[in-house]
């Protein structure tokens, strides 16, 4: 039986793990080897690297971690943070990640996720998805087939700024016709909440798609974690501040899953 | 003792980085070996051990390996000296492909093919997803007799990490020295002679693959 995984996400600038405050507010959390290493330790079955500054800047600084990291820790390395072309892809499996998020660039061109699982496998490429719930006056606005939208959620670019008018289920289904391998589907509505994820959101994308779904956003306890998987329908589930913070360990978070009957990798 | 040189095939497709990576984190412990990454044929005649990686799609995988020609030097390593198939990597070691009707190196006798698991729930109750992407379960005590000596050390049942879309199912039973549940049992591991190989990913597999690769190191067939 496949296990279920638990992704801790490092957001990454100026060479530095930072915590966030609702977006704002940055705090040095420490060196990218050394948590990498700790959670590695802890047994974690991802990593996810979010270079925060995603900028060409950052995409500079965040080779050399990247490198750093995949010389000392030996499990998957997901890198995402303004990656925008197929060339962006190649530098980044080079320096050592094993793939490569993607999400306002594969909205303003969707043809990249095309071209970038073509030339390196589906394996590699995933669709990250910032997702809200719709506003009541926006569910009038016409699908693909001319009728209402309806309820739903819509799909935001540019770090949660701007809302492109795709439904999330929509894009997950297109995203994975052109070759995604991964959907990293975050609740904008609950991220920093610490309310459990939306757990509507993910079952709606998880049972449309054939390919796997990283839960994302709002986890407050080991049990929304354990919730994101048998409620949502998650193949994995992603957390940062829980980790980060020291409120829970990795390990604590696998025991609680196994308690709850989740296949995972003890 | 004399020291030996592991070459890890380097065609233009794989994560060679990662396998290198692990393959020097393993062979810290062993003083007496040097890896090298190399498009160089010769370097993989002279070499005492090879890794032949792979990444991507079996038909170009085997279409590089063809243009980089370093398709007869692996062949020349597969008749004579350990080698270690990873991914693609062990898949090319078999007969033929699913995946774009693609001829094998012929190594070891058997197919490869697609799983086929739409529509078809987990155990559960959640989807079978393809490709299958994450950490699963390897038996090697098959009930055939002792273990293949490359699992010394990790227990019957330890985790790896797997991203394929694709299995081999090599023709004799004996080849299969490993095996995994993904909706059905499948060959993760095959073994003939000094050839052994994996569909997952050891290098992605934390202590338990570098393990394996050390294993590999000391591994005399």
């Amino acid at each position: 039986m496949l296990a279920k995984r638990i992704i801790p996400c490092l957001d990454v600038t100026g060479g530095r793990v930072v915590k966030g405050v609702n977006f704002v507010e940055l705090r040095d959390a420490g060196d990218p080897v050394e948590i990498a290493a700790r959670y590695n330790e802890q047994g974690a079955d991802e990593l996810t690297f979010l270079d925060i500054t995603a900028t060409s800047d950052g995409r500079d600084l965040i080779l050399p971690i990247i490198e750093a990291v995949a010389s000392q820790v030996f499990i998957p390395l997901t890198v995402g943070g303004g990656v925008r072309t197929v060339e962006d892809v190649r530098r980044l499996l080079n320096a050592g990640a094993d793939k490569v998020s993607f999400n306002s660039a594969a909205i303003a061109n969707p043809q990249v996720i095309r071209d970038a699982s073509a030339k390196y496998g589906s394996q590699c490429i995933v669709v990250a998805i910032d997702a809200k719930r719709r506003a009541p006056e926006d569910e009038q606005r016409p699908a693909a087939d001319g009728r209402p939208v309806g309820p739903g959620w819509d799909v935001y670019s540019h770090g949660g700024r701007k809302n492109v008018g795709l439904d999330a289920v929509a894009w997950a289904r297109q995203m994975a016709e052109h070759g995604a391998g991964e959907i990293l589907l975050t609740s904008m509505d609950r991220d920093g909440t610490k309310s459990g994820f939306d757990l509507a959101l993910t079952r709606a994308v998880s049972e449309a798609i054939d390919i796997p779904v990283i839960a994302s956003g709002g986890v407050g306890s080991l049990d929304h974690l354990a919730d994101g998987v048998q409620q949502g329908g998650a193949d994995a589930v992603l957390a940062a501040s829980i980790f980060h913070y020291g409120e829970y360990t990795i390990a604590q978070a696998k025991r609680r899953m196994a308690e709850r009957g989740i296949a995972v990798r003890l | 003792m004399n020291r030996q040189t592991v070459a890890v095939v380097d065609y233009g497709m794989g994560n060679l980085r990662s396998v290198a990576q692990a393959v020097i984190h393993a062979a810290t412990a062993v003083d007496h070996v040097d890896v090298v990454v190399t498009s160089s044929p010769q370097v993989v005649r002279d070499a005492h051990r090879v890794v032949l990686p792979g990444q991507g799609a079996m038909p170009d995988c085997m279409a590089e390996l063809a243009r980089s020609g370093l398709q007869e030097a692996v062949l020349d390593a597969a008749a004579r000296k350990p080698l270690f198939g990873v991914c693609v990597g062990m898949q090319m070691l078999l007969e033929h492909s699913e995946e774009g009707d693609t001829p094998g190196l012929g190594l070891i006798p058997g197919e490869v093919v697609r799983f086929r698991l739409e529509g078809r729930t987990q155990p559960d109750g959640s989807r079978y997803k393809v490709p299958q992407m994450g950490w699963n379960r390897v038996f090697h005590d098959l009930g055939r007799g002792p273990a293949h000596p490359m699992w010394q050390g990790i227990a019957d049942g330890s985790y790896f990490y797997f991203v394929h879309s694709f299995y081999a199912r090599p023709a004799q039973a004996a080849h299969s020295v490993g095996e995994t549940e993904y909706g059905i049992r499948f060959a993760c591991a095959v073994a003939r002679d000094n050839l052994f190989a994996t569909q997952f990913h050891p290098e992605k597999s934390a202590d338990q693959g570098l393990a394996l690769y050390r294993n590999f190191l000391h591994w005399n067939p």
